[in-house]
């Protein structure tokens, strides 16, 4: 090592990722051709969501925990009301459990297309911003725009509004939307799907790097592809229920991270689009079977790089599974059920758009909350992230310029769609300690 | 042709949702970069923090020692400052950190090294630090209140404030009065109009996510709450929710009795 002096210092330094949600930053330090330092630093402050929930009653907690992110605020209204009703014994109706399925459907469609053409496309095109791309594939954007309508109208119709909706509560809904309304939705999303497979077509032929890395994938999995409910399942053989979930994953801190890492049995994993449709990729309808096929299926993949086309594949399941619920829509007698309180503890979880959500409350009789615990995707992701970039740096190459590395890298962290916002939010300590 | 007003989107601790009154807008997002220049607006990809701008849109609340450092310079590089949503113009629902009896323990309670989290004890609106020249209320914004926002601005008129009660817009569309036919504690008769009375229009009370209106009986409502069977504590949930600063004087008094 000592003699050649040919070896290149380099400390790349992004202090503020754009096109991320909310506030992260990037240092890696490059000496002798080696990576000696990488840090994948999420610096947005706590905000201490966990402990808002303390003394509120359980009926105002959907409307506390959407506030946790922007983004996915059906994920986490769902998974709240999941852990709710079931600690409740709540029987929900059939229609409920569709629409729960299909106001999830809508945000799936709405973050993925967002995802997709707001914030990991630009970096493909050599632009940084999805203004730049308009100007350079202007009917792509124009289309992406069209798809994110789909998921944001499909929010509306059942929450009223796509951002922190008012629809949902504990037992089903406030309100059932008109015939009408479930007939002109209908309309928007017949017209959509086909824009979204000829999206899904045009994202499976951008030029991706070929990148196998090994890395566990963890997703709820159901015979149907799974949003809402499911049991969760590793491509390693885990299979649990909700309540397990402590018994298998941990989390710890990291001095330079305000989210808390996840480890599964002290190992890092991924959840997220690609994850889910590695294990659940024989419970697509047959059209996506037909499109993947035509499409070469790399599914399931270990090339991180296949996050982008997993996103257009499960917006396209999104809109078709809308599609179904609004062609037999019909206004039920109720549209929520009657909920008894009862004392307890109770978890819950769903499948948001960046991957599993999980919730625990502890509530007292009177149904007021006194303890919650909630685990969002991206602090799942954060010890992969990191993994992933030292790996991937390595097989792109060390010797590429710096700005070629940070590019790189924002790529590879892109993949994840990391939500920070979420990830900062107070997560309760167990007693675990990073070493 | 003459240049183009510049603007800048700046976030503090938030959900995001507001950045996606404009995120969402769709072609309208293109359309409208024909007529403002975006200097900065991280979650989109242009990064600029310290452009010098004519109008900054600001997202969060002021939470970190570096918050309060970076507001200041966001001022000095601003012609106009405009808070977007709660979280920013009252502090929103990170406030309800102020009203905890012990928030400076809040880290160390939690994480098993608090060195490490820079968390000042409250969570402060962009007002609380520097001078804002409009207010976009609500948790989210939506997309009609920042173009309107933009629209007055390039016109050269600040935009109009409007702090007219939620009820008022609710009985104007027609809406089945929740607190009057199903007893439920609606904020709307304090509450400020802009979100278009969803809850009321779903069936359900409003829970004040737009903050306070103009001339708001917050007492008299308290009551007409306790009225409806809610014990103090209930009543004080119920007005301490999305915006619980600046407190609301309700007459409540202690012990749960009414004074």
């Amino acid at each position: 090592m000592g003699g050649k002096m040919t070896e290149r210092r380099v400390t790349i330094d992004v202090p503020s990722l754009a096109r991320v949600e909310g506030e992260g930053a990037l240092h890696l330090k490059i000496e002798q051709g080696t990576l000696q330092h990488l840090q994948f630093k999420i610096y947005e402050p706590p905000r201490f969501f966990e402990k808002f929930l303390e003394g509120r009653h359980y009926s105002e907690v959907p409307d506390i925990v959407a506030r946790i992110c922007g983004i996915c605020p059906v994920a986490y209204q769902v998974s709240a009301v999941n852990a709710l009703e079931s600690l409740f014994e709540v029987e929900l109706t059939p229609w409920i459990k569709q629409m729960r399925r299909l106001l999830y459907c809508g945000e799936w469609i709405q973050s993925h297309s967002l995802h997709i053409h707001l914030l990991a496309l630009p970096d493909y095109f050599h632009e940084t911003t999805v203004l730049g791309l308009a100007a350079k594939q202007p009917d792509a954007v124009k289309r992406g725009f069209f798809i994110q309508e789909a998921g944001n109208r499909l929010i509306k119709f059942l929450g009223g509004r796509s951002v922190h909706p008012i629809g949902l509560q504990v037992g089903g809904f406030h309100k059932a939307p008109s015939l009408a309304e479930a007939a002109e939705l209908h309309r928007y999303i017949e017209s959509a799907l086909p824009e979204a497979i000829a999206m899904a077509e045009w994202v499976a032929r951008l030029d991706m790097p070929d990148e196998q890395q090994s890395f566990t994938s963890v997703a709820l999995t159901s015979p149907h592809y799974p949003l809402e409910t499911g049991r969760l399942k590793s491509d390693r053989g885990l299979d649990i229920g909700v309540d397990d979930y402590e018994t298998y994953f941990t989390e710890s801190q990291c001095p330079h991270s305000t989210a808390l890492w996840s480890l599964l049995k002290g190992e890092n994993y991924l959840v997220g689009p690609l994850a889910r449709l590695n294990l659940n990729v024989n419970g697509l309808p047959p059209f996506l079977d037909r499109l993947l096929a035509k499409l070469g299926n790399p599914f399931p993949s270990q090339n991180m790089f296949h996050s982008m086309l997993a996103r257009a594949v499960e917006i396209c399941f999104a809109l078709h599974e809308a599609s179904e619920l609004l062609r037999n829509y019909k206004v039920p007698d109720t549209p929520s059920v009657p909920v008894r309180v009862k004392a307890g503890e109770c978890c819950g979880w769903s499948e948001a758009p960046r991957g599993l959500l999980w919730h625990r409350y502890q509530v007292d009789a009177e149904g007021i909350i006194r303890a919650a615990k909630i685990v969002p995707p991206t602090s799942q992701n954060q010890a992969r992230i990191e993994q992933d970039l030292a790996q991937s740096l390595q097989a792109f190459g060390l010797e590429h310029s710096d700005e070629a590395l940070r590019l790189h890298s924002e790529k590879v962290i892109r993949n994840y769609d990391p939500c920070i916002s979420c990830a900062t939010h107070f997560l309760r300590f167990s007693a675990e300690r990073s070493p | 042709m003459a240049t183009k007003p510049t603007v800048a989107i700046h976030k503090f601790s938030s959900c995001d949702g507001c950045q996606l009154a404009l995120l969402n807008m769709g072609e309208a997002l293109v359309d409208l970069t024909g007529r403002v220049d975006i200097k900065h607006f991280a979650e989109a990809g242009v990064l600029d923090e310290s452009a010098h701008v004519d109008i900054a849109f600001v997202e969060g609340s002021i939470v970190t020692k570096l918050d309060t450092q970076r507001i200041q310079q966001i001022r000095k590089n601003a012609r106009y400052l405009i808070t977007m949503g709660a979280c920013a113009t009252s502090g929103g629902i990170q406030a309800l950190k102020n009203l905890a009896k012990h928030p400076a323990s809040w880290p160390a309670d939690i994480y098993p090294q608090p060195e490490f989290i820079d968390s000042l004890d409250r969570s402060e609106p962009i007002k609380a630090h520097v001078k804002v020249d409009f207010e976009l209320w609500g948790c989210p914004i939506n997309s009609r209140q920042i173009s309107a926002a933009i629209g007055a601005m390039l016109e050269g008129v600040m935009p109009r404030d409007d702090r007219e009660k939620l009820c008022i817009e609710c009985k104007r569309q027609g809406h089945v009065c929740t607190l009057i036919t199903q007893g439920e504690p609606c904020m709307g008769p304090v509450t400020r109009t802009g979100c278009g009375a969803l809850c009321p229009e779903f069936g359900r009370a409003c829970y004040g996510c737009y903050g306070e209106s103009e001339l708001p009986k917050n007492a008299v409502l308290a009551r007409r709450f306790l009225g409806l069977g809610l014990l103090t504590d209930q009543v004080e949930r119920r007005f301490q929710l999305i915006h619980p600063e600046p407190e609301r004087t309700l007459g409540l008094g202690h012990g749960g009795q009414d004074d």
